[in-house]
């Protein structure tokens, strides 16, 4: 059984991405005590799964590492992977949350060997490539998860593959017997952190995500740049495996739009920017990329990143939002539309297209266990009837890594406000 | 600085607003394109609708309202179907056209203003459209000689529509109608009053 000690003087984290992670950590590390709960059997979130951070094109395994040492090191955070929220009830001061926990078959003896991996043979698609790979039935998640665990798929369990990799396992690390848990713990504060999602590509039906494969989004486009992704940083189409120089970027995929989501999405112009840096990076003088956009939206510091892309000549801006795209017979992609500057009927072919789709909050409006104040995109909002409740990063906008981190820290301090009224008045 | 008042004017953005049908909606385009690349008959006009909007808040008024482009759409939706900002572009295009109209603006021999017309008159003799007498007057529109030369292509069509009664030949007499002929008839009196009614008092 899970054990875990908490009170009203503990802050619960809902949610192991980059922003529950700097709220949890930010937390404990003024000496709180926090629980950590995240969904996902390793931390990090979606951050784990980007090649390169804009603008610096640093690459995002160094701030997590010193994360997850962080994590290491802090005696007051406790960390559940497999973990979801249930319910949650009370008031500021005094929250009991219900947590249900996931049987991974694998406990804290594992060493990341790898020997039930090699033994199982079992494949699922590898949703940290977002299904552009395969994955074992007994998988490491990513090469830096964290905490470091095997972690067994459901399906195998009862089947010949699960007592293969018990057997293969020298360090009895594996149990099979592991159940789903529910634990009830008590908290002061809750630090709401559940981030967001790549809005369904296939619901803008005129662009043919479902259609056409050699039309994919751009967290799928993210992992094939990734040299550690499903093709080794190699950026070919999906259809045939031809190396994609041609490429077209469509912005506000799924933003801006009444018809999708309403509100603009705020990092896809700057993630499109950067992976048009990947197509030069692959291809130098034979990359040929097209940008499509309504408006770009790339502020302060990041204008200086912009104006560095733009002065590229392979790398065009064409105002327009593209009406359709259609498959021509050899599988290229071909855009369709008219451009603002000078209103001229467009029908361009390339090798692949990148939906820039939008963030769309992860938990649904009427999935939150707990009233608090949403407003009509889906994001918290912060109100006075939210109590002791504090939505961090993309929970409660659409935000970039810097700027997650920067409101998870805002929040973790909301936390410690009520936690600190908690232990006056009971001392 | 100069005086911007010459360059920024919003006089007939104003006047769309005012006269033609969702005419409000006019400032809300955003300028995405997205109704241009998606206009079946796009290619056609002089103007797609993305470049309307653009010229009514930049004041070209003769440009605009003696332009073919609003008589070309079809109402086939698919430019407000996909309008990320929900404009009414469909609407939006059948209201200039009928504004433009009602100027005496609108392009001398357009044939889907001839059409509309033809339509509307025939439909308000009866208070029902008598589409033998509307297929007659459409292929005679233009002139005796394409009458009679479309009347002959389109005869095949037109006996195999009468043998499977989908057609009455006797709707050349007369043909059907309302119960209540007087009475639509005075409503659409009434109607067309209030209208005028209406205009006048819009008129400064």
């Amino acid at each position: 059984m899970t054990a875990v000690i908490a009170t009203n003087e503990t802050i619960l984290v809902v949610g192991g991405g980059i922003s529950g992670m700097t709220a949890a950590l930010e937390a404990a590390e003024t000496g709180k005590q926090v629980v950590l709960v995240e969904q996902r059997p390793y931390l990090g979130g979606r951050v784990t799964q980007l090649y390169k951070y804009f603008p610096k094109l640093c690459f995002p395994t160094c701030g997590l590492e010193i994360n997850q040492r962080r994590t290491k090191q802090n005696p007051n955070l406790t960390i559940l992977t497999l973990a979801e929220v249930t319910s949650l009830t009370g008031s500021a001061g005094a929250y009991t949350a219900t947590i249900t926990l996931a049987p991974r078959y694998v406990n804290e003896r594992c060493t990341a060997c790898g020997d039930c991996a090699t033994a199982v043979e079992a494949e699922f698609a590898d949703e940290y490539n977002y299904g552009l790979s395969k994955r074992k039935g007994a998988y490491l998640p990513h090469r830096m998860a964290h905490p470091a665990r095997y972690v067994l798929d459901p399906a195998i369990i009862g089947t010949t593959d699960a007592e293969k990799a018990k057997a293969a396992c020298k360090y009895d690390a594996i149990d099979l017997e592991m159940r789903e848990e529910t634990l009830e713990l008590r908290c002061g504060a809750v630090i709401w952190a559940t981030g967001w999602q790549p809005y369904d590509a296939a619901k803008i039906q005129p662009y043919g995500y479902d259609r056409f494969p050699n039309v994919i989004t751009s967290v799928e486009f993210e992992r094939l740049a990734d040299v550690n992704g499903p093709t080794g940083g190699k950026i070919v189409r999906p259809s045939d495996g031809k190396e994609a120089k041609k490429i077209a970027f469509i912005q506000c995929a799924g933003s801006r739009d009444r018809n999708h989501l309403l509100h603009c999405s705020r990092i896809c112009c700057m993630a499109s920017l950067k992976q048009a840096t990947y197509v030069l990076d692959a291809f130098a003088e034979q990359a040929e990329v097209n940008v499509y956009y309504i408006d770009l939206r790339s502020i302060d510091r990041f204008e200086d990143f912009y104006n560095k892309v733009r002065a590229n000549q392979n790398i065009k801006f064409i105002k327009s939002k593209p009406s359709s795209v259609v498959a021509d017979q050899d599988g290229n992609p071909v855009v369709h539309g008219v451009d603002t500057e000078g209103y001229n009927r467009y029908a361009e072919p390339h090798d692949l297209v990148v939906l820039a789709v939008g963030m769309e909050p992860a938990v649904k409006k009427d999935a939150f266990p707990i009233s608090v104040h949403i407003n009509r995109e889906g994001f918290i909002e912060a109100a006075p009837e939210n109590g002791g409740i504090f939505a961090a990063g993309c929970a409660a906008d659409a935000l970039d890594v810097n700027r997650s981190a920067q409101h998870a820290t805002g929040a973790a301090l909301r936390a410690i406000q009520v936690i600190n009224r908690v232990a006056r008045a009971e001392v | 600085m100069g005086d911007t008042s010459k360059n920024y004017r919003l006089n007939f953005l104003k006047e769309v607003e005012a006269n033609v049908e969702e005419g409000e909606w006019v400032k809300m385009c955003m300028q995405c394109g997205v109704c241009s690349g998606s206009c079946p008959l796009g290619k056609f006009w002089d103007h797609p609708p993305q470049e309307i909007f653009m010229m009514i808040r930049a004041g070209k008024r003769d440009a605009v309202l003696t332009s073919n482009a609003m008589w070309m759409c079809t109402s086939c939706y698919n430019c407000i179907v996909r309008c990320p900002r929900e404009l009414p572009i469909t609407h939006i295009m059948h209201g200039l056209a009928h504004y433009a109209q009602r100027l005496g603006l609108a392009p001398a021999h357009q044939p889907t203003a001839k059409f509309a017309q033809l339509f509307w008159n025939n439909l308000m003799k009866k208070g029902r459209v008598n589409e033998l007498k509307l297929g007659v007057k459409l292929y005679f529109m233009n002139g005796i000689g394409e009458g009679f030369k479309t009347s002959l292509k389109m005869k095949d069509i037109g006996l195999g529509m009468m043998k499977t009664k989908r057609m009455n030949p006797m709707e050349v007499i007369g043909g059907h109608a309302l119960e209540d002929v007087k009475g639509f008839h005075a409503v659409m009196q009434k109607a067309q009053e209030l209208e005028d009614q209406r205009l006048a008092n819009q008129r400064p």
